[in-house]
């Protein structure tokens, strides 16, 4: 019986290891395309894409018209069962007790005082059924009722010629949108999911829903609430998702 | 002295928007799958490799960024076609009966490339890539606006048809630039006449 040595596969091992260097060449050479082009490096390719998305952002505050309602579905049409999406797992929705919660208002309002939800239940309510369009391409259509924003920036006194409307969350999100979609018509401080208060997955026990936007765009379980003129970015937005997103 | 007489086949505003167009189209394209696989509508991914932007973020802000290079690039290229007869002294006739007769010839390996001069069925090539990038498009600004362009996304059967559509037209631009490429390999001497331009004019090449 012959000895098995490694001198034996050397032409298959070259060719192997040629392969090899081949493909992570060929990954590497991948690598070098990816890196700056996805929004996380700061060199020129990605300043040239934020700067896209903050024109991005311009175009989209001129065709936002204040007047145009998103269409709206039957009760038949809603989406069920209506998926879960978060930046984390469903089962790590925070557990919110309502007795405890309260709603903070900050920023460029008269009145700073904290809101119950017992409060925020007795302020005039809309439901909506709207579709609610991911990011990622899927949309499903649900039904959300609650306090219109405009009705609660009213009640709080707040300067609608500001810019912004910001949002804390108990989830650690945050986000923002313009003011001109914080006074739309169908932009809901939302408290109730297919007329329930909303499950713990979707928000409890505030979210917001604004149809005209992406639905990363309308945060879950608010704990804050604050109007501004300094851009307050958002949690997505931060990342490099376009921070309009209008729909 | 024998001087080779060349003649201009593809003016410079057509080379020009061919191949800002050839760039928009690639990244539109990768930058697209990036933006599929997040969601995929049918059973499969696209492979990473073939992709654009890392991540679903990147690869909006790449999609956002390049439709305005394939928007205003297309304009500037349809109004050159309409307004200065491209498109009728290029792309037109188009009959059933030339494109059967060309076709044929073609799967037979007998039809003739001549310089300056497309035959049936590269017109309706032509024709068809450009309805399918106009139709790419407005279902494209569909899905980017549902609210806002709300009468074009019914048009198209609502957001969610739309996103199909948009799958179908890029699938047919996919199509035709393989088609595209493979026929720039069959008959490479194409090529530099996309660059500079001007072709050599054979004798022979007019009948």
């Amino acid at each position: 019986m012959s000895k098995i040595s490694s001198r034996d596969f050397q032409p298959q091992l070259r060719r192997l290891e040629r392969r090899l260097f081949l493909r992570s060449s060929l990954s590497l050479g991948a690598l070098t395309l990816l890196t700056g082009c996805n929004l996380q490096d700061g060199d020129t390719t990605d300043r040239v894409l934020w700067a896209m998305s903050r024109f991005n952002d311009r175009m989209q505050a001129l065709l936002f018209n204040p007047n145009t309602l998103a269409p709206t579905y039957a009760a038949s049409e809603i989406t069920r069962p209506y998926p879960f999406n978060a930046f984390y797992g469903e089962d790590d929705a925070p557990e919110i007790d309502a007795a405890d919660w309260k709603l903070e208002v900050s920023g460029m309002v008269q009145d700073r005082t904290a809101w119950t939800l017992d409060r925020l239940r007795e302020l005039p309510q809309e439901s909506q059924i709207t579709r609610h369009i991911c990011i990622e391409g899927w949309s499903a259509i649900g039904q959300w009722s609650g306090v219109p924003l405009r009705e609660f920036l009213k009640r709080v006194g707040a300067d609608t010629r500001a810019r912004y409307v910001g949002f804390k969350c108990a989830d650690r999100y945050y986000s923002s949108i313009d003011m001109a979609t914080a006074l739309h018509p169908q932009t809901v401080l939302a408290l109730d999911f297919i007329g329930r208060p909303l499950p713990t997955e979707f928000g409890f026990p505030l979210r917001l829903r604004v149809p005209t936007k992406l639905g990363f765009k309308s945060p879950k379980h608010i704990a804050a609430i604050f109007v501004t003129n300094d851009y307050p970015g958002g949690y997505w937005e931060d990342q490099g998702y376009n921070w309009f997103s209008g729909s | 002295m024998a001087v080779t007489r060349t003649v201009l086949v593809h003016p410079l505003l057509v080379r020009i928007t061919h191949w800002i167009n050839a760039f928009a189209i690639t990244c539109m394209a990768m930058s697209g799958w990036q933006i599929y696989n997040a969601s995929p509508l049918f059973g499969f991914r696209f492979p990473a490799w073939a992709t654009l932007g890392g991540w679903l973020g990147g690869a909006i802000a790449w999609h956002l960024a390049a439709w305005w290079l394939l928007a205003i690039n297309g304009l500037v290229y349809v109004a050159y076609g309409l307004a200065l007869g491209h498109f009728r002294k290029h792309l037109l006739p188009i009959t059933p009966v030339l494109v059967w007769t060309d076709f044929r010839a073609a799967l037979a390996l007998r039809l003739r490339h001549q310089i300056g001069q497309y035959n049936a069925v590269q017109k309706l090539s032509y024709v068809v890539v450009l309805l399918l990038l106009i139709l790419a498009v407005l279902s494209g600004l569909a899905l980017w606006k549902p609210v806002q362009f709300q009468a074009l996304a019914g048009l198209l059967g609502g957001y969610e048809v739309a996103r199909r559509i948009h799958f179908v037209a890029m699938a047919g631009i996919v199509a035709f630039v393989v088609l595209h490429l493979s026929l720039v390999i069959l008959v490479p001497r194409t090529l530099p006449a996309l660059i500079t331009g001007r072709a050599r004019a054979k004798p022979d090449a007019s009948q």
